[in-house]
């Protein structure tokens, strides 16, 4: 307790050492109060019982007592989370956040996006989260912030991080097989290493001219290796390995029929994922992504796709 | 013992012999057997499902099954517990062999919708199972079933939710019947403040299950439309809203907690009673806070949707009302432990299982409390400790209570005494492998490992070796209790009429009773 991480950390750790510190009170005393009574009125120091039918002011008492206690408690929570429901402020850097089945998704205000959430020390960061499937919830349990991520509404959450690190970020809702998979790091840089990070583009230019490299990121930043192996072994969907350019069995309408894995088949399978599924593989688990690849991007994953599959068809 | 030439219930033969003579009866002992039968059947399925989750979470990684495999059983495990065991458990078992006694009738009021709701009991529990042997994925949704993800999914959800809508009418026509039983067949004599304390908890219970199991069964059928018929409630896809979802399940399923909970506290307020050799302190404030926990129960839901994003408003009222359910709670919870003082107590089997759900209550409660306060329960929700609560409440009230009238009752209900020194061990290592087990979540949580999570980070392990070490001794004390129980119900020496000195009715009654209960219905003054 009392790591003070974030700039809520502090709020949420007075309420619970508050009211951990009220329940232990009431844990023990009625635990040793129990145990005394077990001892002292036993049939062997006690034998005969004293008939008593109950006593008005006594509860009373333990009814007032616990109310005040039970509303002291609650008013700590109240007052420790009125600042998370509070407008993030105007200076925060806001991050689209996109929670999926079972990744997640970072993008700047630059345009740069990342697997993992990099963020500057001290400076508010508002999280504009959204689901293109179904519940999830942001968790990042060292800053002891959490949201669900309703698909069809815009999920806000800001925070601001007090110390430089790398912590957990998980999923907390239930969505579906790979659930405990879906989970990041954030990194809290120093302003000027974050500055750098931000600004810097070279890293991925410089990784461009490598065949399939851009390709390659597009693929990490967008979470498809949740699903996706690059190594030949099975996950939810097919793997990547050795698919471009070969026969792949897939049931189009319920038939099966053998297709090409060419250039044209790999981009339909990546806009419209229901229309040919490979056997073995269950329908309806891919989204489209036709709204948030463009062509060029498409192009790129192909060209990586090649390198998996020992050069161009 | 002037009953003794009139056959038992156990012997009597009626229309059908064997075991038609059992599924076809509509004795209310007899049906709270068939219960008794079904109900520890599951649970026994529905414990071990739970040693193969601990078993996987042992370490990180693949320890004995998939993710898919994991997820398959937790669920299973869920509707198991919640809607085959501790929804019916206590009412459905010791309720219905123990309230027509208690209140001096001769049976339920309406006995064959009694047996029609066993039926409806097994039907459903046959329907959601199926679920697991029909071609395809068992459903992998958890007990929950949050929308959309179960539409998502192409598991088997649809025979899952359709048992737990039979299952809930099963649940409702036991409530009408114990509701109008009491309020047409108390003994003469019997006014409402002389019942004693476990029916009055049924009665509380009964009124939750008419009141609220109509919303789930309604939100079930909602959902089985949404798939079917593809009518856009839950899925946003289809134009619905997935927390709308959220509001209906829990306005059933937070007073389900109470239909749960409060038949287990009626038990606990017979037994301490007489097992302190004393009648219990200020009943009509235990009378009262029954009826507080089953009616402000209903208007405190919200708070499991607290980081759904509710407005300000509502965030505000559920925090403040979960606080003020505890109270009710905390009354019942003082009034035990002064009818322990001054009292004369003998430290029998049902009293040990008496005093240790006063333990495990009180943990369960208090961590409530923790999770009723909205900031720490931003931190909480969906996590480990969230899962230690439920257990300590559902699991160790629930069945603490039921173990603890499982053994006060049984040489009533079976005219044979169990074997005590047995029961004694069988409850000491379960007590113990209990708390092992589910301790050690609640510093899971606060350290932040999410619930429903088949694969963890190394920062988690040692508290989870801790916990599957603690589900092993848990279910070698279970084993010890049901064997005992078992052997003692066939062969176990006679049991007296009243064993224990106790003072409500069921105890001047032959052991086991007869057949209509009474020779003569008894007059009370
Ligand atoms: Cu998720």
């Amino acid at each position: 307790m009392y790591s003070n991480l974030s700039n809520f950390s502090e709020g949420v750790d007075n309420a619970f050492v508050i009211i951990f510190s009220v329940i232990a009170v009431f844990l023990v005393g009625l635990t040793v109060l129990l145990i005394y009574f077990l001892f002292r009125y036993s049939e062997k120091r006690n034998p005969q019982p004293t008939p008593i039918k109950g006593n008005m002011w006594l509860e009373i008492v333990w009814t007032i007592i616990p109310l005040g206690l039970v509303l002291g408690m609650f008013y700590y929570g109240w007052m420790a989370w009125i600042p998370m429901l509070s407008k993030a402020p105007e200076n925060s850097i806001e991050i689209k956040t996109t929670a999926q089945m079972w990744s997640w998704k970072f993008e700047y205000e630059n345009g740069k996006r990342t697997d993992t959430l990099i963020i500057p020390l001290g400076k508010p960061i508002e999280l504009i989260a959204n689901s293109p499937d179904v519940l999830h919830s942001l968790y990042i349990p060292a800053f002891r912030i959490k949201r669900d991520i309703v698909p069809g509404r815009i999920t806000t959450m800001w925070f601001k991080a007090n110390r430089e690190g790398e912590y957990n970020l998980f999923c907390a809702e239930y969505c579906g097989l790979q659930h405990s998979y879906m989970k990041t790091e954030v990194k809290v840089l120093s302003p000027e290493k974050y500055d750098e990070w931000y600004i810097d583009t070279t890293a991925a230019v410089a990784l461009t001219s490598i065949p399939g490299a851009a390709g390659l990121k597009i693929i990490r930043d967008m979470g498809c290796t949740a699903c996706h192996s690059l190594d030949g072994s099975t996950l939810v969907g097919p793997t990547y390995k050795g698919v471009f350019g070969h026969e792949v069995d897939v049931i189009t309408n319920g038939k099966e029929r053998k297709v090409i894995a060419d250039a044209e088949y790999i981009k339909n399978s990546i806009n419209n994922p229901n229309d040919d599924i490979v056997k073995g593989f269950n329908k309806g688990l891919m989204r489209s992504y036709k709204n948030e690849l463009t062509d060029d991007e498409i192009e790129q994953i192909i060209l990586y796709l090649q390198t998996l599959s020992g050069g161009k068809e | 013992m002037s009953n003794s030439n009139l056959p038992n219930y156990l012997e009597y033969k009626g229309k059908y012999k064997g075991l038609l003579g059992w599924i076809f009866s509509t004795d209310h002992k007899r049906i709270g057997l068939l219960y008794l039968y079904s109900v520890m059947t599951f649970f026994i399925v529905g414990a071990l499902l739970g040693l193969l989750m601990k078993f996987e979470l042992i370490a990180p990684g693949k320890t004995i099954m998939e993710a898919k495999s994991y997820n398959a059983i937790f669920t299973l495990h869920g509707i198991t517990m919640i809607f085959l065991i501790v929804i019916p458990g206590i009412p459905a078992i010791l309720g219905n062999f123990f309230l027509p006694i208690m209140i001096g009738a001769k049976d339920v009021f309406y006995p064959k919708l009694n047996l029609i709701s066993w039926w409806l009991y097994i039907l459903g529990a046959v329907v959601a199972l199926s679920s697991q042997f029909m071609h395809g994925a068992s459903p992998d949704t958890g007990w929950t079933f949050y929308a959309p993800y179960s539409f998502r999914t192409q598991s088997n959800v649809l025979p899952a939710l359709i048992g737990a809508f039979i299952l809930g009418f099963s649940s409702i026509l036991t409530g009408i019947n114990f509701i109008v039983t009491m309020h047409r067949l108390r003994a003469p004599g019997m006014k409402w403040l002389k019942m004693p304390l476990f029916p009055w908890s049924l009665y509380g219970t009964a009124w939750i299950q008419v009141l609220a199991t109509p919303i789930i069964g309604i939100t079930l059928l909602m959902v089985v439309a949404e798939r079917v018929l593809n009518i856009g409630f839950f899925d946003p896809a289809l134009g619905g809203d997935p927390v709308l979802y959220q509001h209906l399940f829990w306005i059933y399923s937070h007073p389900a907690v109470y239909i749960m909970i409060l038949p287990s506290m009626g038990v606990i307020s017979e037994v301490i009673p007489t097992f302190a050799r004393k009648e219990i302190f200020g009943y009509n404030a235990v009378v009262i806070s029954t009826l507080l926990i089953a009616f402000v129960g209903y208007f405190v839901w919200g708070h499991h949707m607290f980081t759904a994003g509710m407005s300000e408003t509502s965030l505000f009222a559920f925090s403040f009302l979960t606080f003020l359910v505890a109270i009710p709670s905390a009354i019942k919870t003082f009034n035990w432990l002064a009818t322990l003082y001054k009292g004369s107590i003998i430290l029998k089997t049902p009293m040990y299982w008496a005093v240790s759900f006063l333990f495990i209550f009180m943990i369960g409660g208090l961590s409530g409390m923790v999770l009723g306060s909205l900031a720490a329960n931003v931190h909480l929700h969906d996590t480990a400790f969230v899962v230690a609560h439920f257990h300590f409440i559902v699991f160790g009230g629930v069945g603490f209570g039921f173990f603890a009238g499982i053994h006060y009752w049984f040489p009533k209900i079976f005219g044979r005494m169990y074997d005590a020194s047995w029961a004694d061990t069988g409850w000491l290592i379960f007590f113990i492998g209990f708390l092992t087990l589910y301790a050690p979540m609640f510093y899971l949580g606060i350290t932040g490992m999410p619930r429903r999570y088949y694969d963890y980070v190394p920062e988690f392990h040692p508290a989870n070796i801790i916990s599957s070490f603690g589900a092993f001794i848990m279910i070698a004390g279970l084993a010890i209790i049901i064997i005992n129980l078992i052997r003692s119900a066939k062969k176990g020496p006679k049991a007296e009429e009243s064993p224990w000195g106790g003072k409500t009715l069921e105890w001047t009654v032959s052991s086991p009773p007869i057949v209509e209960n009474f020779e003569e219905i008894p007059e009370i003054k």
